[in-house]
């Protein structure tokens, strides 16, 4: 029998392999580095929620716990706040219940004038904030109405809609037509259908909706400032106060929101994924 | 339109027929929301449209208008915000391109390298939405600023000059427009990404055998309902802003929202207001027909 | 049935001049056929014909242009999905995922409202084996569990008739091959009728009492696996069931029980209950199985040259070619003694005329030749 000798393969060198290595996660860094540009300013105002600031929250000035133990320190920071949580509560229910039956009527029947429909869904998202908060409050005015909350619940109800139905419509048409042809070959009639298979297998688009809608109007600015009167939200509230330094309350207040929507979607996902592999 | 599940039709078989019936159920699930869209968009843009034409009476209290169809309002208010106009377009073009810039690999990574932190990378990229956006562009303000990490450090190298400034430029404003939409770039894209079947890559991989071939003949044209969706969900948005102009910049990068802004609540000039929007919105609307119609996505709408 | 709402016929099932139009476009046309309560009935066919249109007409997911179903003497024609005594096993198997493997069987006895739907879901789980997986969720199944639970959750309704759209065509053929058993032994101990559609042949002839063999929308011939292997009735079924070598030919005279047939100048002869024709025209057929090698049959057609033979195991199959240039096929068995045939040899060919079929010869000789066979 012949036996043959490989040649030695070269020893690769250690900045070739470093090279290489680099090469191979080159877009992981890049990633790496979006999310720590991503985070930077979250981590700077969480940061300056500890800082013992007083009145102007500018510049370091020693660490403490004050802010956190007192959130409601500085004058309507929390009625802002409040308000801000009214309002998204109320519009996203509305805009989720409004939205999620136009996108069943869209995914589900036939009827006429479906691109006229898909044209009043689409423009909203194509019309700048400013141009909606504008025409709202010019039409407001018309009528002589006063703007406040109710004109801000409006307001966020109607450019929600659109998002809720893009949402809740892509979940409908990637449902597998046949499931629901199963149910109804299975003796389920049209309602039981619905109840049982269709409206389960929607939830999480109805879910991620109304989530979005939440964090749409908890963070919207320019069309509350327009249509909000004298009311003021958290958004509006930190605005007005920027130009004479905003209070570390802010902060704190900013800092918590995000910890707790992080908890409630990553609690939401890993019981969801329990769910799955029970 | 399709914003962040541009292609999920493809996916359901075209068998369902039966499904899809014709009776007044439809638009029973329509009328409110349609009431409501109609009532609260379509009537407040005609309303707009109805106020851009009007005048105010000689001697009337301030805010107080007529109509006079005066159609020369567009060309005043244009020609007096030009400027204004022109930046609005320029900038929220950068910050577009950067933004697609930073989030396609970021999409790309999330959709095909993270395993199982995806849905948790997923989360992150969502996550700053919650602290508000208001908060982060004045922590930008702070960070950039003259007293700022950033500022300081510059100054201690020595190719930069002592009065060297990052806030209150275009650049700071174009950064902020970048960072703040940035989200509404990476989800479409993460969509659209996440829906190629990393099969069809291996059998392109098989037959083209190149890495960069593979990426710009199969994943980019594959990923481009996302790439639309991404831009113009960062475009719009961005040619509308004001915040960051206001935080971020000086008097020379206003936006023409920052006009539109000031005529409504400082100068009380609500036909000029309304004929900015609307010049605004229409100029918009032409850019992004154009822009569906030549990247062939027409499913969008 | 405890549902007063879903209907109580039984009997066999009638589609009567059923025809599905698709726009300009007829899926199924003029379709006429009888499935006898409680038979194993396959539904044969080219992709495209219109076998799983025909399905979904009878499972009511889509409304006939024209004709009727009925079932024993209940017209079930635009009956809702939900009304008919009949549950379909989809080609996906549609399992609800969201719903476990036991709510996903007691779907259908709680929509007709049973009661104790316990005993009846752990009798069906214990019927395909699987009794130990009801808790578990249908994404944790593996193909062919899913495929059983697929039949389990449609036969617990004890329906008048079972509708199956290529169930496994998703499995290996190993796996195939078990599941075509094991669904064979369900069937003959429920009891109900098995409506099975599939592409593959050879599925349809080892499962089936009854094969309907449909093409472009039409039923061309329906009979036992049998009947339609020794006597099919036209080129279609000859060449899609099977392999079939088919010959023109001329009618010289019809007398007694057989019948002359000339083709190309030489005379043969056919027995006139195999005859699909009257007419003078004809086509020849013969299985390659039934060709013999150097052997002195009845019906001798002379010489030919080998072109082309592939070892195959059990046989060997062989292209000869014919002296008006037809290539025929000719299975050999492998048995002691067969003979050391090589390509380029000079061969006689012939067989027995009880082997013979003829059919109308204005057909294509090649129709259903070039069809896909899953499973050749
Ligand atoms: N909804 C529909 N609209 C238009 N044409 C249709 C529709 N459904 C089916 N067809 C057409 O009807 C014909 C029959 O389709 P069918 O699904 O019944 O075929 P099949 O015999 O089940 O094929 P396969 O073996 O590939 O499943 C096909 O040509 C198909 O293109
Ligand atoms: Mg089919």
């Amino acid at each position: 029998m012949k036996t043959t000798t490989l040649a030695p393969a070269p020893m690769p060198t250690l900045s070739h392999r470093a090279s290489r290595w680099f090469a191979r996660n080159l877009i992981r860094i890049y990633a790496a580095l979006a999310f720590i540009y991503l985070f930077i300013p979250v981590a700077y105002t969480f940061a300056f929620s500890f800082n013992d600031a007083g009145k102007s929250n500018l510049i370091w000035k020693g660490f403490t716990l004050d802010n956190w133990k007192n959130p409601c320190g500085a004058p309507e920071v929390c009625s802002a706040l409040g308000n801000s949580l009214k309002i998204g509560l109320i519009s996203t229910i509305l805009a989720t219940i409004l939205g999620t039956m136009i996108a069943f009527a869209l995914g589900r029947y036939r009827f006429k004038g479906r691109s006229v429909i898909n044209l009043l869904i689409f423009l909203p998202m194509a019309t700048p904030e400013v141009v909606l908060g504008a025409s709202l409050l010019a039409m407001f005015l018309n009528f002589r109405i006063n703007p406040g909350m109710t004109t801000i619940i409006i307001a966020h109800v109607m450019f929600c809609i659109s998002f809720v139905v893009v949402t809740v419509k892509a979940r409908i048409a990637s449902l597998d037509p046949r499931l629901e042809q199963a149910a109804m070959d299975l003796y389920a009639n049209e309602r039981e259908t619905f109840r049982y298979i269709t409206l389960p297998l929607v939830m999480p688009g109805i879910a991620g909706a109304a989530l979005l809608s939440f964090s749409l109007s908890f963070d919207d600015f320019i069309i509350t400032n327009f249509n909000s009167g004298t009311v003021a939200t958290f958004p509006k509230f930190v605005y007005v106060s920027a130009a004479r330094g905003i209070p570390a309350q802010a902060n704190v207040i900013g800092s918590s929101m995000f910890f707790i929507a992080l908890f409630i979607v990553v609690a939401g996902q890993i019981i969801g994924r329990r769910r799955k592999a029970r | 339109m399709a914003f962040l599940h541009a292609t999920a039709h493809a996916s359901a078989p075209a068998i369902d027929n039966a499904a899809k019936k014709r009776s007044l159920t439809p638009y029973f699930l329509l009328l409110p929301g349609m009431v409501w869209l109609i009532g609260f968009f379509v009537l407040p843009i005609a309303t707009l449209a109805s106020t851009s034409t009007m005048t105010r009476p000689d001697g009337a209290a301030v805010g107080t208008y007529v109509q006079s169809l005066r159609f020369q309002n567009y060309l005043d208010a244009f020609s007096a915000n030009k400027d204004q106009f022109f930046r609005s377009f320029i900038y929220a073009g950068i910050a577009t391109l950067l933004a697609l810039a930073i989030a396609y690999p970021l999409a790309y990574m999330i959709a095909f390298k993270a395993g199982k932190m995806r849905s948790f990378l997923l989360v992150l990229v969502v996550a700053p939405f919650f602290t508000s956006f208001l908060l982060r562009t004045i922590a930008w303000t702070q960070i950039l600023g003259d007293e700022g990490p950033v500022v300081s450090f510059l100054k201690a190298l020595p190719f930069f000059s002592n009065d060297i400034r990052l806030t209150s430029t275009p650049f700071a404003v174009v950064s902020g427009l970048t960072y703040n939409f940035l989200p509404f770039m990476t989800l479409p894209l993460y969509a659209s990404l996440e829906r190629i079947d990393p099969r069809t890559l291996e059998a392109a991989g098989d037959l083209y055998a190149n890495g960069l071939t593979t990426f710009r003949r199969v994943t980019v044209p594959l990923s481009m309902p996302g790439v639309v969706a991404g831009t113009l969900l960062t475009f719009i948005p961005a040619a509308g802003d004001y915040v960051n102009a206001y935080l971020l910049g000086n008097p020379n990068t206003r936006m023409i929202g920052n006009v539109i802004d000031s005529r409504f609540f400082a100068i009380v000039d609500y036909p000029t207001a309304a004929a900015l929007s609307f010049t605004l919105m229409a100029a918009i609307l032409i850019l992004v027909t154009l822009y569906i119609r030549k990247s062939g996505t027409d499913e969008l709408v | 049935m405890s549902n007063p709402k879903v209907s109580d016929s039984r009997g066999d099932l009638h589609l009567n001049r059923l025809t599905k139009r698709f726009a300009d476009f007829i899926a199924v046309d003029d379709l006429s056929l009888t499935v006898p309560r409680g038979s194993f009935f396959a539904l044969l066919g080219p992709s495209g014909c219109g076998k799983t249109t025909t399905l979904r007409m009878i499972a009511g997911l889509e409304e006939p242009t024209q004709g009727m179903i009925s079932i024993g003497d209940t017209d079930i024609t635009t009956a809702k999905p939900y009304r008919r005594p009949v549950n379909t096993v989809f080609q996906n198997y549609a399992l609800f995922p969201h719903l476990t493997i036991f709510e996903n069987i007691a779907f259908g006895l709680r929509r007709r409202g049973v009661k104790d739907v316990k005993k009846d879901v752990d009798n069906v789980l214990e019927l395909v084996e699987l009794g130990h997986l009801a808790e578990r969720k249908p994404n944790q199944l593996s193909g062919g569990q899913q495929q059983r639970i697929a039949v389990a959750r449609a036969i617990v309704n004890k329906p008048e008739v079972l509708l199956l759209d290529e169930p496994l065509g998703a499995l290996d053929l190993k796996l195939r091959r078990q599941m075509q058993i094991e669904l064979k032994r369900i069937q003959m101990e429920v009891g109900i009728t098995f409506i099975h559609v599939t592409h593959d042949q050879e599925e349809a002839m080892t499962m089936a009492d009854t094969i309907a063999v449909m093409n472009q929308g039409k039923i061309e011939q329906m009979g036992s696996p049998a009947e339609l292997y020794e006597s099919p009735k036209t080129a279609f079924v000859a060449n899609f069931l099977g392999q079939s070598n088919l010959i023109k030919g001329k009618v010289n005279s019809r007398s007694g029980a057989n019948a002359s047939v000339n083709i190309h100048g030489i005379d043969i002869e056919v027995p006139i209950t195999r005859m699909a024709s009257h007419g003078d025209s004809v086509l020849i057929g013969v299985r390659p199985e039934k060709l013999n090698i150097n052997a002195k049959s009845k019906n001798s057609i002379g010489n030919g040259t080998v072109t082309d033979a592939s070892f195959v195991g059990v046989s060997t199959q062989y292209l000869v070619k014919t002296s008006w240039d037809e290539e025929l096929v000719v299975f050999e068995q492998n048995d002691a003694g067969a003979p050391d045939i090589k390509v380029g040899d000079t061969v006689s060919l012939s067989w027995e005329p009880a082997h013979t079929f003829a059919l109308d010869g204005n057909q294509d000789l090649a129709a259903g030749a070039d069809v896909d066979h899953e499973a050749d």
